[in-house]
């Protein structure tokens, strides 16, 4: 089997007396859709948070596109192309969307005299057709702070896109989102995984979106692997159903 | 340096300074513990600590020179300051409790000028003693001495934090601190008036302060500019015992005192304010760097 | 348009009155330098401060070394009058922008409220040592070469070093915030993780920023030092209780996080100061520890801050536009 795009091996993380993580594995095979669930408080976030480099691990191998990154700090790892959005939701409130999505043209790209220069033409072009693509091109010059809650999670996923990333790790995107608004964003994560072949690895609560959306679904529990597998095989799956309804 | 040479060809120095420093580390450590208190509930840093110390000083002066025993001054001092801090809190602090901290620092920044200049100009920046008349201890054959008044004040200062301790602990109001502390807008829910647990908080603060100036003003000298150096002090020990942890505060309250008497005794006293500062920058950049490499921050 | 003219209107009167008024009030000059100086304070605390949100309490530090070195090289380097002037502020500002990548390398990796409580510690402990050290006079301070020439050509001279280096400060500026310098160290101030989690060299831009700000404060202690005609370690060279917080005030009282704003605060501050200085007589550190109270309270925004949300037209904020492509 050709190498998985990222690859968890036997991954463990704990904090102080509680372990978050015990022993996880997976695989992201480039160009898919995987999709990570659990229950509140089963490690998604912190297994997250330790592919980005936001953590020391304590246990395991994270490797991204063959290459080791476990020892990487956050802004190596996203330069190498491994980008995350956030549960919260992060922008910068006091920018505009415009120049929100300016700076986050990829660093990998920007050598030291660059980064004192203007922005190029193409650059806001580009930011505007992704502002466009994700409903919010009328807003541009507003402040992100000043959004409401799904714009910024909206801007956030643009802004995600400006960066181009290999692998985009998505904590919760439909969080919050009105419900007659997640079609919508199903729609584009779905097209920027087939038109862009960004791979996504994609953290959900809601089980309909998880399941319309993922190829391959993980399952954690109380920090450990409970099964995976594809959607219909989740879904069905005794132990899956039991970690969510806190069967003991 | 001649000084250093002393320490190591009579060590009988070194307990000397070593009985010194932990005497004056312990209201180093009371100070820090009241900077703690008021940083754990309202998240805000009280630059002006050092200021509200040198009050209590000042209190103990009045007192003194009007004939009064300044022994005196130290309960005299913390009511007044007590009332101070509610002031304070009340006039000016209550509007940044729930800004950015920087505003909060900042404005207690501010406060920290007013309160010294306004001291400058009511008492003067000459430096005072209130001498409390007592005598001097020897031990080891008179090789170590130890002032009486620094012993005692050694422990008074444990017993105004033991004093402290016990009313967080047991008392009503002392519970909603903690409360608030862990956790405000639960303990609003449940009731507890914040604004109160707040103002509270910070008079207490300030009492503390004020009976540590007073013991400072028995046992060192008291000036109008010395704040600036205890609110240092104090930063230095919440910062490297962490918020919420007595123990550890006293450990690093007592730690400081002994390198500071060392470090004036090697540098000279009037090298003891470089001392304290430059500190301060070596801890914070050793514990960022520490936390750096744990791929943590400050916060 | 209209936005581009009204600018180099405005900066031709700033410009007329600048180079007029020296020459009407002779007796003024030192004053009127200092307000340039007051402005390089606020615009190099600012980059810093205002637009990257690392508060620093110790700015003043680049300042006094810039003014000690330039002072040690007056005295040591046996060059005449202008040599060493010019060559004692080269070095000035590079030890400066030297030191600011060092300690930079320490101190930047604190947020807030400890950078701002670090740095002040590195300013006074700076002036503590100064005040200590032989070599620069410890307490007694150093005293610089005497001017070649009268009182009204010396204060004539410094006036207009002073005027170029500002405006070399406000034009360096303003070129950075145009570029992605700009954008970079405002996202570092909006959110300082999301930036590194999207692969933003934080660090370099960091660093850089803090070398620029040490850049013009070492350049312009060696200028001051000068002026001044002597350097006191405490009150002149690295005076954190007057110089070192005015900076922070003058930035927000104008407006932090704006390129005006530290300059119209500067100006404003200045002015209150000088009055405050005469008439306050022995009360002007109270009033202005009671200044920084009722602007930190009341008017954190500052002047900018506030114009902007009574006239948010006037800084270019729209709001809805149309589609795309309509």
């Amino acid at each position: 089997m050709a190498q998985a795009l990222l690859e968890v091996e036997k991954v463990s993380k704990r904090f102080g007396g509680v372990v978050a993580n015990r022993n996880i594995s997976l695989a992201v095979p480039e160009g898919r859709i995987v999709g990570l669930i659990g229950p509140n408080g089963s490690g998604k976030t912190t297994l997250f948070n330790s592919i980005v480099g936001h953590h020391p691990i304590d246990q395991g191998s994270i490797r991204f596109e063959g290459r080791e990154i476990s020892k990487l700090r956050v802004p190596e790892v996203a330069r190498l192309g491994l980008l995350r959005t956030f549960q919260q939701t992060r922008v910068y409130d006091k920018m505009t969307c415009l120049q929100n999505m300016r700076i986050s043209v990829p660093s990998r790209e920007v050598s030291f005299l660059d980064m004192f220069a203007r922005f190029a033409p193409e650059v806001d072009e580009r930011a505007e057709a992704l502002l466009e693509f994700t409903g919010l091109y009328a807003k541009r010059h507003l402040r992100a702070g000043d959004l409401s809650f799904g714009q910024q999670k909206l801007l956030e996923f643009a802004m995600a896109l400006m960066a181009e990333p290999r692998l985009l790790l998505l904590d919760e995107p439909t969080a919050g989102i009105n419900p007659t608004l997640i079609n919508g964003l199903i729609e584009r994560l779905k097209r920027v995984n087939a038109d862009l072949g960004i791979t996504l690895l994609v953290i959900e609560h809601n089980m309909r979106v998880i399941m319309s959306l993922a190829q391959h679904i993980y399952c954690l529990a109380h920090g450990e692997l409970l099964a995976d597998g594809p959607p219909e095989a989740i879904r069905d799956d005794q132990r899956v159903i039991d970690a969510y309804l806190g069967a003991h | 340096m001649s000084n250093l040479q002393i320490l190591f060809e009579a060590p009988i120095f070194s307990v000397q300074l070593l009985v010194d420093g932990l005497l004056v580390g312990a209201i180093f450590a009371l100070v820090a513990y009241g900077m703690a208190l008021v940083w754990g509930v309202m998240n805000i840093i009280n630059v002006a600590q050092g200021e509200l110390v040198m009050l209590g000083g000042y209190v103990t002066l009045t007192l003194y020179h009007a004939g009064f025993s300044p022994f005196l001054g130290v309960p005299a001092a913390a009511i007044v300051l007590y009332f101070v801090g509610w002031g304070l809190y009340r006039a000016v602090i209550w509007r940044v409790v729930d800004r950015d901290l920087f505003i909060s620092l900042l404005a207690t920044f501010g406060l920290s000028i007013l309160i010294q200049q306004l001291a400058n100009q009511m008492f003067g920046a000459n430096v005072e003693t209130a001498r409390s008349g007592l005598g001097t201890i020897a031990l080891l054959g008179g090789t170590i001495t130890v002032s009486e008044i620094k012993l005692l004040a050694f422990v008074a200062a444990f017993v105004v934090a033991g004093v402290m301790v016990v009313f967080l602990k047991y008392a009503r109001l002392g519970q909603a601190i903690r409360a608030t502390a862990q956790n405000a807008r639960a303990a609003r829910i449940l009731g507890v008036d914040t604004q109160r647990v707040y103002a509270t908080t910070f008079a207490l603060n300030a009492a503390i302060c004020g009976a540590a100036g007073a013991l400072v003003a028995m046992t060192w000298i008291i000036h109008p500019y010395l704040g600036l150096t205890y609110t240092v002090r104090s930063f230095m020990i919440v910062v490297v015992a962490g918020l919420g942890n007595l123990a550890g505060v006293i450990v690093a309250g007592l730690g400081l005192g002994v390198a500071e008497t060392f470090a004036g005794f090697i540098f000279g006293a009037e090298a003891q304010a470089a001392f304290v500062f430059s500190l301060l920058v070596v801890i914070l950049v050793i514990r960022s760097l520490i936390l750096h490499h744990q791929r943590r921050v400050l916060r | 348009m209209r936005q581009r003219i009204s600018f180099v209107l405005l900066l031709g009167v700033i410009a007329a009155l600048a180079i007029i008024a020296p020459l009407l009030f002779p007796g003024y000059r030192t004053q009127m330098a200092l307000l340039w100086v007051m402005v390089i304070f606020a615009l190099t605390w600012d980059v810093v401060g205002g637009q990257m949100g690392y508060n620093s309490f110790g700015n003043v530090f680049f300042f006094g070394i810039g003014m000690y070195a330039c002072a040690v090289v007056q005295r040591d380097a046996g060059l005449d009058y202008y040599t060493g002037l010019a060559v004692g502020v080269a070095l000035g500002t590079a030890l400066a922008v030297l030191a600011a990548a060092v300690i930079g390398a320490g101190l930047l990796g604190l947020r807030g409220h400890y950078f701002a409580i670090g740095t002040l510690g590195l300013g006074i402990a700076a002036a503590e040592i100064a005040a200590s050290w032989e070599y620069v006079g410890a307490g007694s301070g150093l005293v610089t070469p005497v001017f070649p020439g009268n009182i009204e050509d010396r204060t004539l001279f410094y006036y207009g070093l002073c005027l170029i280096v500002a405006l070399l400060t406000f034009f360096t500026l303003r070129w950075l915030y145009a570029g992605r310098f700009g954008l970079a160290i405002n996202a570092i101030r909006d959110d300082e993780d999301k930036a590194e989690a999207m692969g933003l060299r934080t660090t370099r831009y960091k660093t850089i920023a803090w070398c620029v700000s040490a850049f013009f404060l070492g350049m312009t202690g060696g200028l001051v030092g000068n002026m001044m005609g002597f350097i006191d370690p405490r009150d002149v060279a690295f005076a954190g209780a007057t110089f070192g917080v005015w900076m922070v005030l003058m930035a927000i009282l104008g407006g932090k996080g704006t390129l005006w704003g530290p300059v119209i605060g500067a100006v404003v501050f200045h002015v209150t100061q000088e009055l405050f200085w005469t008439y306050l007589l022995g009360w002007q550190r109270v009033a202005l520890g009671l200044l920084i109270v009722l602007i930190v309270v009341f008017f954190p925004q500052g002047i900018l801050g506030w114009l902007r949300e009574r006239r948010p037209d006037l800084f270019g904020h729209r709001v809805e536009e149309a589609e795309r492509g309509a």
